[in-house]
């Protein structure tokens, strides 16, 4: 039903100024322009609507091994390969894990993993009908001409970072910018932000991977909720209006947004019901019904609050599925009920179901919140948080 | 659902948020500072008038012909084109009995906002009275686009403010301004550009003087290229102006879009049935139309009145995200102007050729429009080859 690509053979839009008193065909003939998702148009929307399931979203295992050593270095461990192995496979042979989570995104070293009985881990996942993604991303770094602001590489050598990827098993990407309140944003750091996402975006689809675009509007700060949405209803026009300059077919990309609400360090807090109320505003405003899927991240929100924020949001239909993509809000009890003990490997993993059917049941707006734990409500906020 | 009032308040002028507090030591403060941005004090107005436009059943009248055009119509019956014959004309469709069913909104000429009908009263309490909101043209034209492949652009910033103000004062709750793009012409970069920015600005002066903007690019028949065109060209248009109104702070709530169907142009030598028509449009819509707005009220264009009721009623067989109607002018009135021919004795039977075709619109803004029963002059095409308004 979704129509794959737009043929297009047409005049050229290049004209001639004045001088010409009858109306006159263009110059010079168009070349053809294929639309970014080119020969994957079908498998892209395919993908998107399987990551944008009803009651599924995204379990985001992505991090750096720099960041994962933070992980593991919480509980005692020392950051090795083995260790993150371990980790990894604690959550990625969780069984059951499929009927609440659709996609998980890897960082690159763990898409050429394998269990330590040698079963690949994409392989795991694709059994579980969860698609392995992978975020592509070469991080953030300062941008020059700015307020101290920060830019996402990566565009060097993606395409074929990505064909490679798609060969090993994956099947969407992720690239995550940020956008900081405190320091304006400045317009420079939007558009490079947005213009970065674009770009990638084209590339990834071009090499079958569906694109996940994250301009994450960072926590810190304590501006109020009204100028969060100020902030990213300018953010999200960027992000599509040079979506559409690059020919990115909507139907075959997911968001990951970060929720409206308050900086953390606003003197009042938001209610689920208003954070539900300015993000769907938001996404009302921004983003057109062809995108299947929003997946929020977290982004320092408590375990409970990220799953309240999203019941909240699913409480009447929406024209997207909108879904979680957590990393911290779902793996944060996990870790800690791991400890890094073998013996406690089928604790961490039921602990890890409890957190994503709680989402799932969030998705669904039937989320309750009884018989959470006080560890699941701690928040996870740390200022200046770098991944 | 989302309260209108959230909206007012969330622009009130306030002490600058940032700037105040002390960054990390190193970070210098920025050189600009961010100006909070009022929405309209008539929000929750436009929200409340967009959503009675965009009501279920209802659609669009368009009867803002200018003086000359209206003047054409008036010379195929015969008429000259006087006030009064004018006056005639506006009287009979403003008073059809229970246009308010199908009729939810009516565009009118500056000249008609202030006109009385044959009996004395006012057009604007007329429509009122039927439960129809009065809308107003607030451009003055098209004119040649400089730089640009023989491209128009439309007139009407001008003391645009002023303007609405006054009609607002007279009773208008909508307005309209029509540009439009031509694709044998290019379209080039620079008239798509203008076109988007004049429509974006007028928007926001339209708001912020109570007047719910209906935003028209009309991308024109003429052409003999194939539907995959148009909708290259109108994904192109959409991202436009939707990025410029966005830039121009306009309230995606509170207003209302007058596109052109996506169809081959009207020289093309394959034509489009009804289900493709609307197949291709709704993929347009999907990628570009957030659901924030209300109503998506289609112009007719040179499709003959029965074309104009199928495509609609095609579009309309499952659910959309925002409202998806009409706002016809020729497609609704051509078969009305033909039964008057300007004869006091045919008022009533032209009077009831102007409701049905509104019904049968009404039935395809459900999805419920079949076509038995249509008449062979409703199945006519209307397109004029450089028609021009």
């Amino acid at each position: 039903m979704a129509m794959a690509t737009v043929k297009l053979s047409s005049p050229a839009t290049n004209l001639l100024a004045g001088g010409r008193t009858r109306r006159s065909a263009p110059a010079s003939r168009a070349t053809v322009i294929r639309a970014a998702a080119g020969s994957y148009s079908d498998e892209l929307v395919s993908t998107a609507k399987s990551v944008a399931s009803p009651g599924r979203g995204i379990l985001a295992i992505d991090e750096s091994n720099a960041t994962c050593g933070k992980r593991l270095s919480s509980i005692g461990l020392d950051n090795t390969e083995p260790n993150r192995q371990a980790y990894r496979q604690l959550l990625l042979t969780t069984a059951g894990l499929g009927e609440y989570i659709s996609g998980a995104i890897l960082f690159e070293e763990t898409l050429y993993q394998s269990t330590t009985d040698g079963k690949k881990f994409v392989d795991c996942l694709k059994d579980q009908n969860i698609m392995p993604g992978i975020k592509v991303d070469k991080g953030l770094v300062p941008l020059p001409g700015s307020n101290n602001e920060s830019w996402c590489q990566g565009l060097d050598g993606l395409a074929s970072r990505c064909a490679e990827y798609y060969k090993q098993g994956a099947r969407f990407a992720k690239w995550r910018t940020v956008v900081s309140i405190p320091c304006g944003p400045s317009a420079l750091a939007v558009k490079e932000a947005a213009w970065g996402l674009a770009r990638y975006a084209a590339i990834a689809q071009d090499n079958g991977l569906v694109p996940i675009v994250e301009p994450e509007i960072l926590l810190d700060g304590d501006h109020g909720i009204e100028r969060t949405l100020e902030v990213a209803e300018k953010v999200w026009s960027e992000v599509f209006f040079y979506l559409a300059q690059n020919n990115v077919l909507f139907e075959g990309i997911l968001l990951k947004p970060s929720m409206v609400t308050p900086g953390a360090e606003h003197k009042e807090k938001a209610s689920p019901e208003a954070i539900a109320k300015y993000t769907l505003t938001m996404l009302r405003r921004r983003v057109p019904p062809a995108v299947p899927g929003i997946m929020f991240l977290s982004g320092g929100q408590s375990e409970v609050e990220a799953t309240l924020n999203l019941n909240a949001m699913n409480q009447s239909a929406n024209p997207w599925h909108v879904s979680f993509s957590y990393a911290r809000a779902l793996q944060n009890s996990v870790l800690k009920t791991w400890q890094g003990r073998p013996e406690n490997v089928e604790a961490a993993q039921k602990a890890l179901l409890v957190r994503a059917k709680a989402n799932s049941q969030a998705q669904l707006g039937r989320y309750t919140g009884e018989g959470e734990s006080d560890e699941a409500k701690k928040g996870m906020f740390q200022k200046g948080y770098t991944y | 659902m989302v309260a209108a009032s959230l909206l007012k308040s969330s622009f009130l002028p306030k002490k600058s948020e940032w700037g105040a507090t002390r960054q990390a030591a190193a970070a210098p403060r920025p050189a600009t500072v961010s100006v909070v941005v009022r929405a309209s004090a008539y929000a929750d107005e436009l929200v409340k008038t967009a959503k009675t436009i965009a009501s279920p059943g209802r659609g669009i009248l368009a009867m803002d012909e200018s003086n000359a055009t209206c003047g054409k119509r008036l010379a195929s019956i015969g008429l000259e084109n006087t006030e009064a014959n004018r006056q005639a004309y506006r009287t009979l469709l403003v008073t059809a009995p229970g246009l308010g069913q199908y009729i939810s909104g009516a565009i009118l000429f500056e000249e008609t906002l202030y006109q009385s009908a044959v009996d004395g009263r006012k057009i604007v309490d007329i429509l009122v009275e039927q439960g129809i909101v009065p809308g107003i043209k607030v451009d003055k034209g098209l004119v040649p686009l400089a730089g640009s492949n023989n491209e128009s652009w439309c007139q009407g910033l001008d003391g645009l403010a002023s303007r609405e103000a006054a009609y607002y004062q007279q009773g208008a709750r909508f307005a309209k301004w029509r540009t439009v793009v031509s694709i044998p012409n290019g379209p080039s970069e620079l008239a798509v550009k203008e076109a988007a920015w004049g429509l974006a600005r007028y928007a926001a002066i339209s708001q912020d003087n109570g007047l719910v903007p209906i935003v028209e690019p009309e991308i024109l028949l003429d052409g003999e290229h194939g539907i995959e065109r148009t909708f290259e060209v109108a994904q192109k248009v959409w991202a436009e102006t939707f990025y410029a109104m966005a830039e121009n702070n306009v309230m995606f709530e509170g207003i209302l879009l007058k596109p052109s169907m996506v169809t081959p142009g009207a020289e093309a030598k394959d034509r489009a049935t009804p289900e493709q028509v609307a197949e291709y449009t709704l993929k347009l819509l999907h990628r570009r139309i957030p659901p924030a707005v209300p109503g998506i009220m289609f112009l007719s264009g040179g499709q003959s009145e029965v074309e104009a009721t199928q495509n609609l009623n095609a579009m309309n067989q499952g659910a959309n995200p925002w409202h998806v109607s009409f706002s016809y002018a020729r497609a609704l009135q051509n078969t009305c102007l033909k039964t008057w021919g300007g004869q006091p004795e045919k008022v009533k039977a032209a009077q009831d050729a102007l409701l049905l075709r509104a019904k049968a619109n009404s039935l395809a803004q459900l999805g419920k429009y079949t076509s038995d029963g249509e008449a062979a002059e409703a199945k006519e095409g209307m397109f004029v080859k450089n028609y021009s308004y």
